[in-house]
Order: C-alpha cells, then sequence, then structure tokens
C-alpha cells in the first residue's frame, strides 16, 4: 500500500498570528521578537514583507533594525500561539488521528490508507489549507509525498498559501536540483563538511559513495543519504503517544553574565528545582545530573556525574549541579547560560538501596521537597524560596519550570 | 484600523456545549436584542483583529458579526461582497 503523508506548516506563524490581531500591521514588515532585557532579543518569525527585506529567524534585533530600518518589533505571545496550534491540530486531526507535531507550528498528517492515492491526498491537503485560512485566518503550506521527510520538504518549497505534491514517479526531478541545506537535519555545519566531498544539491548526496559519508558523518550520514534517496520509513506518531522520557532538563540564559561562583550556585539550584519537581511528577529518579554551560563567546560545553543512589531531591541534584560546577566550569566564568539535565531515569516506584548512613537524611529532604511541591501548586513558584537564590535578586525571579515552553522534536527514530 | 467594539453579551449555555448569544451592550449603548442568528462558524476578524466563533446577528433591520474570541466578545459590521 502507497504511503500519503501530509506536512502542514503555518506560514511565519507567530507573525500571522500577531498581524491576525493587529490588522493595522498587514502588509508591513514585522517580526516578533524576544525581549532584548532578557537577553532574548532575536527575531523569532518575520511577515513577508520583513523577509524580503532581508530579515532572517535568529538575527538580533539590531542586525535586522540594520537591513530593514522599518521593521516594527513586537513582543510574543505564547500563549495565544498554543491556542492557535490547538486549533490547527483539531482541524487536521478532523481527518486522521494519526497527527504528529513537530514544533508548535508544524504537523505530519499520515491519510494513508487503502485506495486512497496521492491525487486524494492533494485533495484533502487544499481543503485542509482552505479549511485553515478561513476559520483561523492564517495560512499554511502544505507538502504531499509518501515520506515524512519528502512531505516536509515538499511544504518548503511553495509558500505561502500553497500546496506541494512530491510523487514516487516525480519527486527526483524536484527535490535532486535543491541545495543539500534544503533536507531536514542537514544545517550549516554538516553543509560545510559535505562542500570538500563535491555534494552540494540532494541528488549529489544520494549518489555519494555511501561508505564515504559513514566514516565522515557516523550512522548520521547513513540518515541523510537515505532521506536525500527518498527512503524513510519512520512512522507518523499520534500525538496523544506519549514519548519514552530519557532526561528530564532545564536550562537559562539569565538576564545578565554570571560572572560568580556564587551566581552560578544560585541559578544551578534554580534549574534544579526545576528539574526536581519535573522528575517528581512525572515519577522518576535520576541516575546521572548534567551541567552544560555556554560561555560569553557562544562556546557550549557539557559535564556528567552520577547520582547514586537514583534522586528526585532538589537538594541532591543542586548538590551534584554545583559539583560539577566548582571542578569544571569555575575558570570559565563568565557564562551567558546554564543547564542542568538529568538522566538514567528510574521509576520512583522501583525499590531503592536503603542507605547505612543518611537515610534518614534523605527521607527528610524528600518530605520536604513533597512540602514544596504542594505549596508551589496552591500559590505559585515564588511563594517559597531557598536562600541560596535570594544571594542575587535579579536571578531569583528566574521560574524555569513554569516560563519553560518545550516544543516537541521527533526525528530521527 | 476601526476600534475593537468589545461588548457585554447575555447567553444560554446550551447543555451540549453551544453558548447562543441572546442580547449584548456595547459599554455606553443601550442592550441590543439578537433577533436571529443566521449562521454560527469559527472565524478570523479581518476588521477589528482577532478570531474566533463568529455569529452573524440579524438585529433590528441589520446583520452584523458577534464574535466570541476565548474570553471575550466584540462585534463587528458586515463585510459586504
Amino acid at each position: 500500500m502507497d504511503r500519503v503523508v501530509l506536512h502542514v506548516d503555518a506560514n511565519s506563524f507567530y507573525a500571522s498570528v500577531e498581524v491576525l490581531y493587529h490588522p493595522e500591521l498587514r502588509g508591513r514588515a514585522v517580526s516578533v521578537c524576544g525581549d532584548p532585557g532578557e537577553r532574548h532579543g532575536i527575531v523569532l518569525a518575520s511577515t513577508i514583507p520583513a523577509k524580503r527585506r532581508g530579515v532572517k529567524t535568529g538575527m538580533a534585533i539590531w542586525q535586522a533594525k540594520q537591513v530593514c530600518p522599518e521593521l516594527i518589533c513586537v513582543p510574543p505571545h505564547y500563549d495565544l500561539y498554543i491556542h492557535f496550534s490547538g486549533m490547527l491540530r483539531e482541524i487536521e486531526e478532523s481527518w486522521t488521528d494519526r497527527v504528529e507535531p513537530f514544533g508548535l507550528d508544524e504537523n505530519w498528517l499520515e491519510l494513508t490508507q487503502p485506495g486512497f492515492t496521492m491525487a486524494d491526498g492533494a485533495r484533502a491537503a487544499d481543503a485542509i489549507r482552505n479549511r485553515i485560512r478561513r476559520e483561523l485566518g492564517i495560512t499554511v503550506s502544505v507538502g504531499v509525498s509518501f515520506n515524512k521527510v519528502l512531505a516536509k520538504l515538499g511544504s518548503d518549497l511553495k509558500k505561502p498559501d500553497a500546496v506541494t505534491v512530491l510523487d514516487a514517479e516525480h519527486w527526483r526531478e524536484r527535490v535532486w536540483p535543491l541545495p543539500v541545506s534544503d533536507l531536514l537535519f542537514v544545517g550549516p555545519r554538516t553543509t560545510r563538511k559535505l562542500l570538500p566531498l563535491g555534494i552540494f544539491t540532494i541528488g549529489d548526496l544520494a549518489c555519494a559513495p555511501t561508505e564515504v559519508l559513514l566514516r565522515k558523518f557516523g550512522k548520521n550520514g547513513l540518515m541523510i543519504q537515505c532521506f536525500a534517496r527518498g527512503l524513510d520509513e519512520s512512522p507518523v506518531r499520534p500525538s496523544h503517544l506519549s514519548e519514552v522520557v530519557k532526561s528530564v532538563g532545564n536550562s537559562a540564559t539569565t538576564a545578565y553574565d554570571i560572572t560568580s561562583p556564587e551566581g552560578a550556585r544560585c541559578v544551578c539550584y534554580l534549574l534544579a528545582e526545576s528539574v526536581g519537581a519535573r522528575l517528581r511528577e512525572s515519577g522518576f529518579r535520576a541516575g546521572s545530573v548534567t551541567l552544560s554551560a555556554r560561555t560569553t563567546e557562544l562556546e557550549w560545553s557539557s559535564h556528567q556525574c552520577p547520582l547514586c543512589p537514583p534522586s528526585h531531591v532538589t537538594e541532591e541534584i543542586g548538590a551534584a549541579a554545583c559539583a560539577l560546577f566548582a571542578r569544571r566550569f569555575e575558570d570559565q566564568l563568565p557564562l551567558r547560560s546554564l543547564g542542568v539535565s538529568c538522566g538514567d531515569l528510574v521509576s520512583d516506584r522501583d525499590p531503592l538501596q536503603v542507605l547505612l548512613w543518611g537515610e534518614e537524611r534523605r527521607q527528610r529532604l524528600e518530605a520536604l521537597d513533597d512540602s514544596l511541591d504542594g505549596l508551589r501548586r496552591r500559590f505559585g513558584h515564588q511563594v517559597v524560596r531557598r536562600g541560596i537564590v535570594l544571594s542575587d535578586e535579579g536571578f531569583a525571579e528566574l521560574d524555569p519550570k513554569d516560563d519553560n515552553i518545550v516544543h516537541p522534536i521527533s526525528l530521527p527514530r | 484600523m476601526q476600534n475593537k467594539q468589545f461588548v457585554k453579551v447575555r447567553a444560554d449555555f446550551m447543555p451540549d456545549g453551544r453558548v447562543i448569544p441572546l442580547k449584548f451592550r456595547t459599554e455606553e449603548g443601550p442592550a441590543m436584542l439578537i433577533d436571529r442568528i443566521v449562521d454560527i462558524r469559527p472565524a478570523p476578524a479581518l476588521k477589528s483583529g482577532g478570531q474566533g466563533m463568529r455569529y452573524t446577528c440579524r438585529v433590528g433591520e441589520h446583520l452584523l458579526y458577534l464574535f466570541h474570541d476565548r474570553s471575550c466578545w466584540f462585534v463587528e459590521p458586515m463585510e459586504v461582497d
């Protein structure tokens, strides 16, 4: 049975929603930008007039204003985008229950069923596109193909408000001449590494010797070559199927650089609070803690240590993160951001080795976390805070747990 | 762009979850009785900005759009095609 997979991508999603709510901005160069005061001052999404003037996602606001002086910057409203994302999903789920999200504004739909052809898929794509425009007032681009990778590529080919079909007979003619960077998971770094191999287009990648790619990129080389050859069997996973959680983590870019070990310890504990609370909420204990840091030169590094026995106690996670900081990162100050992540997860219902020394302390700490979680659930995160986080009032306002929005990522599998 | 005209609404909340507005009033204006609801569908509010459940209402001789956008209600004159 031939597969029919759709990829529905909302065009300039954040910017489209903002313009929908501010009709006076229609037709003008508008970008949704993060808050420069919190050092998130980059372009998150732009309208077509702004893109035409050279504004790109990820640019700093000052750079964007340089290429487009009349650019209007508006702050993001994530609650509104999440609301729209839900409505998009609802419309798509009226066609199929197999809808897999890829971020807030993109979804794959599996329409495969006996007798359902690519032409039927194109008709469904058109109907979905029209309904979204009519009911939500925003436009989407839809790619229709026989696997997820090509469907995604198809949705990028024609924008905005368009349907692109890449069927098994003709996809090579459309796809192989495209630059290799258009392929999913081929980012700027991979593109740079492919150049010396004489690989410029997706077709070059498909025809390149497999062993060379394998040697240079490992199994990822094999994966991107399969994608270039139109081989992708990954299923569209219905959104209600929850992922197997492998780690729980949080990171924060602080409002100003972390310059002192005390400041770093404060952020470590703030992040540990959030990670610990999420572990407890999800019913896990962690067997390892990873601390990652980004320097002011934007260099990223991370170090890991075991947590024995596995734990979800904030104090233990925070202490492990602080110990990692003291051992590995203290000489790298100042830092721009820190991240704490817990891995090697086990269920908190699994039997736990009783400690010969310290068992009473551990039970006390668990009871303490339990009470703190209860208080925060009822009265908000800031109702009770650790003394250490008050050492720096600027960082103390951070609420990594509730301020954090995780955008789902699904491929590769 | 015209200013968004938010209104206070009295409505029936039906057992099946539908919300049927009966009358509305602007900040200072008189209460307007909705004679008939001609159409209900989700739609964008292209003139005043927003999106929500759009009720096309007949009020006396006039047709207008009444929008229910998440928790607030606003009216918009109907487009003439």
